[in-house]
């Protein structure tokens, strides 16, 4: 998935593409509408994510512009909270908004969910082994069979997908999987790979456990 | 504010007084012509009847002759039932008539008919003398014709006139009054219109007045304009301000964020971790408040104010929960929804935001891989959304007091919260003539908070 992120706070937008560069998406980043506009000239987006309030004008200003030639889904980042606010970025066009300070997981959900709404899933599936998986619409299909998968499972099993054979510590599972405010612990990891276990059994995928280091995904290759 | 007096008051009355001021003066102006009028009418009639008389005069023999004719007196008798005298002298002597009856002075000289007013046997009268010079023999001897008339007829004719006149002032002045108050009305209408017009706005309508106006109302609405200019001008200014000062806090607040969940990310000490983790907390927290906090203003802003429009809580709820499913989801939360079309009228915005705060607060509470429920229903004049989730419900102490500003429940311990969201929603439906229940789920477990509106 290739993402446009339009925010003029650097190291906001930093911590947003590392964030997102985890799970194997490509980030351009425009500081200004200006900025912006040149990338939207040259490239196409899978999702835009807005800012409201940049040096060059507003970013709502610049969706109510562009809404009618751009198919791109937007969400906007706004800190104005006030409900009136909200409401004005959904009538402009936007697709949904986040409030800063937000929580990267939420921002990977509202993410997913937009994606979803716009039916972009066809092009984002991954072959895994003989299977397929489609993490914006949750499942998992395997010859004539297919599973839906609960929402941690999809999260656990695309970041399985997008580092094959890697080895995955708890740690980095778990700052995935949960938003920071919960209070969690590892032994939490330990259940959701266990249910996920059991969702791919037989579709040719094997999560195998290396005591003291985490997890890695296999695949059968026959 | 004092008042000054009505202005339509004073308006009529000021009317009337001049009203009544040429009621009197007509009155007094018709009065004394009406007795002028009569008097000449006196003084011609016995100019006439001294004349008819000095006609006669003749000299017979040396001796001076007249002849008093009948006509001379009966003309006076047209002027109602009045006395009247006479005398003819000649020189000194009397000819005939009353011989004491007052002569006035003959400035006029001869033949010129002179005029005096005089009191007679009691009685003012009115006399007209001539005198003629008659040759008695050689002798040229001056003769003079006195008539008199009491004044009763003129002073009858004079009154008479006076009344009709009094009559004729009085109805002028009652039609006088009337149509001063007619007026004073209709003048000040457009002032009176134009009250109604500011008065029917609601307090956030600060439109200019657009409407016609006379002349004089112009400045004053010219004024009331330019007022609501600057009061538009300094409300939008302050919402700037307080969407300024949003994005001023909130912005750093979101890049302390993102470094602290970078630094947890990158830490293995579990001390470590837990400090972190309380940083994001407390992050989350004061942003919360400051953006509940601005909706608090804005609900109360705008529910001053309600702009209504048909809603129906079935739609409303969908978005929502469309709204709301990715938070829901991150914690393997079902949001469910059964709904039956339920109209309301009223501000979708602050609806919106109600059951935006109650659903957040339900998914906020719930454990893990639970269900929140929502139903939409139309009970009977009632449109409800009730939204039950599976969580820990309200906790001791009264629920009532949970809707308080920054009530937070007893059981809510690590959860962030600022004691708004409750109070957001409750205030919301209490401007739409609804209200906020607060129970338990079915069969005592969890929390279903109920929003309930009256249909429309």
């Amino acid at each position: 998935m290739r993402y446009l992120l339009v925010e003029d706070n650097r190291e906001l937008a930093e911590a947003v593409i590392g964030r997102l560069a985890l799970d194997g998406h490509a980030v351009d980043h425009a500081g200004t509408l200006a900025e912006a506009e040149d990338c939207l000239a040259v490239a196409t987006y899978d999702l835009i994510l807005l800012d409201v309030m940049l040096p060059d004008g507003d970013g709502r200003d610049f969706l109510a512009r562009s809404r009618a030639s751009l198919e791109t889904p937007v969400i906007v980042l706004t800190a104005r909270a006030q409900v009136s606010d909200r409401v004005g970025a959904l009538d402009q066009g936007a697709d949904d908004y986040i409030t800063k300070p937000f929580d990267f997981s939420e921002l990977e959900a509202r993410c997913r969910a937009v994606l979803r709404r716009r039916g972009g899933s066809a092009r984002n599936q991954i072959a895994l082994g003989a299977a397929l998986f489609d993490p914006l619409a949750g499942t998992l299909s395997h010859g004539a069979t297919s599973v839906d998968l609960r929402n941690r499972e999809i999260r656990l099993l695309e970041v399985f997908a997008r580092h094959p054979g890697q080895i995955l510590s708890k740690g980095q599972l778990m700052d995935r999987l949960f938003s920071y405010d919960s209070d969690v612990t590892e032994n939490a990891i330990e259940v959701y790979v266990g249910r996920l276990r059991r969702r791919i059994d037989g579709m040719g995928v094997r999560i195998e456990t290396l005591r003291g280091l985490g997890y890695r995904m296999e695949t059968d290759t026959a | 504010m004092t008042g000054t007096g009505s202005i339509g008051r004073r308006l009529t009355l000021l009317l009337a007084g001049v009203a009544a001021l040429l009621s009197v003066l007509s009155w007094g102006m018709v009065t004394m012509l009406a007795r002028q009028a009569a008097e000449r009418t006196q003084d011609n009639v016995l100019a006439a009847s001294v004349t008819a008389i000095a006609e006669t005069l003749r000299s017979e023999q040396g001796e001076v002759r007249l002849e008093l004719p009948y006509s001379a007196f009966s003309m006076l008798g047209a002027i109602g039932e009045d006395r009247v005298f006479y005398t003819v002298t000649a020189g000194d002597r009397t000819l005939t008539g009353y011989a004491d009856l007052p002569v006035p002075d003959g400035r006029g000289g001869p033949g010129r008919i002179v005029f005096a007013t005089g009191t007679y046997r009691g009685e003012a009268i009115r006399i007209a003398s001539v005198t003629r010079v008659v040759l008695a023999g050689t002798s040229p001897v001056p003769v003079t014709v006195t008539v008199a008339q009491t004044r009763d007829g003129v002073g009858t004719i004079a009154a008479d006139l006076s009344q009709l006149a009094a009559i004729l002032a009085v109805a002028f002045f009652v039609v006088a009054v009337g149509l001063s108050a007619i007026a004073a009305r209709t003048s000040l209408r457009p002032l009176k219109e134009l009250t109604a017009a500011v008065s029917r706005r609601g307090p956030s309508d600060l439109r200019p007045l657009r409407r016609a106006a006379p002349s004089e109302l112009a400045p004053l609405m010219g004024a009331l304009n330019r007022l609501m200019d600057r009061l538009n001008l300094s409300l939008r200014r302050s919402e700037d301000f307080i969407a300024e000062a949003a994005h001023r806090v909130r912005t750093p607040l979101a890049t302390v964020r993102t470094q602290a969940e970078i630094a947890l990310r990158s830490v293995t000490d579990d001390a470590d971790k837990q400090r972190l983790r309380q940083m994001i907390r407390a992050v989350d927290e004061s942003s919360r408040s400051a953006g509940q906090l601005l909706d608090h203003a804005t609900v109360a802003f705008r529910a001053d104010d309600l702009p209504r429009a048909p809603v129906d809580l079935a739609d409303l709820a969908a978005r929502t929960v469309a709204a709301l499913e990715p938070t829901a989801a991150m914690k393997e939360i079902r949001l469910q929804l059964d709904a039956v079309p339920a109209q309301v009228s009223g501000d979708p915005v602050l609806l919106d935001s109600a059951l935006r705060n109650v659903l957040d607060n339900a998914i906020k509470y719930s454990p893990e891989d639970t269900v929140v429920h929502l139903q939409v229903m139309s009970i009977a004049h009632e449109a409800r959304i009730a939204v039950t989730d599976q969580g820990p419900g309200l906790g001791e102490g009264p629920a009532r007091a949970l809707t308080e500003r920054f009530r937070r429940g007893s059981n809510t311990e690590g959860i962030v919260g600022s004691g708004l969201g409750l109070t957001i929603a409750e205030e919301v439906l209490r401007a739409h003539g609804g209200r906020l229940d607060l129970g338990a789920g079915e069969r005592g477990k969890g929390t279903c908070v109920t929003l309930v509106l009256p249909s429309s």
